[in-house]
């Protein structure tokens, strides 16, 4: 046995075919080979599938009901990261605050929603915040509490989503150098004004990557929606894919066919995350002047 | 003698239990150029960011333009009392700190525009003078990052001007540049110093600019102004041996 710790080399074994085929293997290009190992998964799955009895005829017949579920997912996702954003914008400017109020009420917010399970989160919106509104307000005004599930969802989402922005967002906000602030301080510029024009859009350029991977998790985790019970008008594709399936006893066509919507728009979302990427690091990158 | 520019009496600050400015007090006259220098931990830096209050004094006062400021709580009376009296006091740093998602012109023109309130072509057509003045006008659209050391530290002496402050404040203008680009710094201070419009007060170790340039020097010394005098009395003869062995070992 050799030792590579103490440094001798590894004997040389390899003759004869075993030789040639590492020869030959060293022409071929990384990224083919990983295609290759690709192809070879994609294949053992469709044999697997095949064998199983997988439905295919099924699964085209009942795929653009659940591809439809898309929409609602991107709707849901857009509406959830606004609300996310703003949540975590005034979550951030409290935990670099001073004030008391603002400091100790953000610092229970992040640690609540980062604390408990989203999908439990998502009941208290739905099922608990209706019953707390009742026994709190007048009749009228506790019916405003009792939400849609997509409504209780999405609300659910943004808090959670926002929660773990703030984070985000503070670190951001802390990454941009002391002096930026200082000089903006020196000219007479207000908190606000410093905030506004001179860290937050520092800070923007920082938290823009993490911000997109938090996106990309929320497209896949507004699938708990379904959970509460969305009806077919605003049911996502796993909603969508669950009850077509059950409904026909074909599980694993309509479930691979939601997965794949999944997939596919993260990967949508992760190119144009990519782009704005580029066009963010303006003013920071030292290209060579035309 | 007309009234001073800048009026400090019993300035302490303490970091902790460091007391690194032990009173100090000084009365500095319009127009006047004023080097500050000492050793690192002398507190010359901290006298200086005391000034303008980007440290809160431990005690003591500081009058910039007829504006007087206390150490004290930050109350909101007293918070708007130190905007003002950094309206009249520019400040320019070692390590340049311009705006980076900022164009050069946007960088002069930003304070003028938000905290002055004044209008956009009134502001730029100051801007442009100013970056002409500091010979930077055909970089204008360009991001600081594209800069040269020297070129970002001048764009930050011409965003601090262009508020057009009574008062100008050098922390170490010099010490973060390349020794190739210091002198273009230099020139564009000395032309200021030249005019006699504004009061400055400059930390540097640039003794050479201090004999040319300077009304005054003041050797800082364990927190307190050790000793002070026009560079001619002090690079003929310092009258303390600690400011001479300091002289000594820089020039």
């Amino acid at each position: 046995m050799t030792n590579k710790a103490d440094g001798e080399a590894v004997p040389q074994t390899r003759h004869g075919l075993a030789h040639s085929l590492e020869v030959a293997s060293l022409r071929v290009p990384f990224r083919v080979k990983v295609a290759l190992v690709w192809t070879v998964i994609a294949v053992l799955l469709a044999v697997a599938f095949t064998r199983s009895g997988f439905d295919v005829e099924w699964m085209i017949e009942k795929a653009p009901a659940i591809v439809k579920g898309a929409w609602v997912t991107v709707l849901f996702s857009v509406i959830a990261i606004t609300g996310a954003t703003l949540l975590a914008l005034l979550g951030a400017l409290g935990r670099v605050s001073r004030n008391p109020i603002a400091y100790g009420v953000s610092g229970f917010y992040t640690s609540f929603f980062r604390g408990t399970p989203l999908i439990v989160q998502l009941f208290l919106w739905y099922l608990a915040l209706p019953q707390l509104a009742q026994g709190l307000l007048p009749q009228e005004y506790a019916q405003w509490f009792i939400w849609p599930a997509q409504v209780a969802g999405i609300v659910g989402i943004a808090f959670n989503y926002g929660a773990y922005m703030t984070e985000i967002f503070r670190s951001g906000i802390e990454a941009v150098p002391h002096g930026q602030s200082e000089a903006a301080e020196a000219l007479g510029m207000s908190y606000r004004q410093r905030m506004r024009r001179v860290v937050l859009p520092q800070a923007a350029r920082i938290v823009i990557p993490p911000t997109g991977n938090e996106f990309i998790a929320m497209i896949k985790d507004t699938a708990l929606i379904g959970l509460l019970g969305t009806t077919l008008l605003w049911a996502d594709p796993f909603r969508v894919a669950q009850l077509t399936g059950k409904a026909d006893f074909r599980n694993l066509e309509a479930l691979i066919v939601a997965a794949l919507v999944y997939w596919g728009l993260t990967g949508i979302f992760s190119f144009f995350q990519r782009k704005l990427e580029t066009r963010m690091s303006k003013g920071y990158v030292r290209t060579v002047p035309a | 003698m007309t009234e001073p520019m800048i009026r400090v009496r019993g300035l302490h600050k303490s970091f902790g239990a460091l007391e690194v400015l032990k009173g100090i007090d000084i009365d500095i006259h319009p127009g006047e150029v004023v080097v500050l220098f000492g050793r690192s931990g002398s507190g010359k830096s901290t006298f200086l960011r005391c000034v303008n209050f980007l440290e809160e004094p431990t005690t003591g006062s500081v009058e910039v333009a007829g504006v007087e400021v206390s150490a004290g709580p930050p109350t909101r009376q007293r918070k708007s009392a130190i905007r003002d009296l950094r309206i009249r006091c520019g400040m320019v740093f070692q390590q340049f700190n311009l705006f980076p998602h900022m164009t050069v012109i946007e960088n002069v023109m930003e304070a003028p525009l938000r905290v002055k309130g004044e209008s956009t072509a009134d502001v730029r057509d100051r801007a442009l003078a100013l970056l002409v003045d500091v010979g930077l006008d055909d970089k204008a659209d360009e991001h600081p990052i594209r800069l040269s050391g020297g070129q970002q530290q001048r764009v930050a002496i011409a965003r601090a001007l262009a508020m057009q402050p009574q008062v100008m404040l050098f922390d170490e203008p010099t010490s973060a540049l390349d020794p190739e680009l210091i002198h273009e710094v230099l020139a564009v201070m000395k032309r200021l110093a030249e005019t006699h419009s504004t009061t400055m007060v400059v930390v540097t170790h640039e003794m050479g600019f201090a004999r040319e340039v300077a009304d005054r020097m003041c050797f800082f010394h364990e927190g307190i102004i050790f000793e002070q005098g026009t560079p001619a009395e002090m690079f003929a003869q310092a009258r303390e041996p600690e400011t001479q062995r300091f002289l000594d070992a820089v020039i």
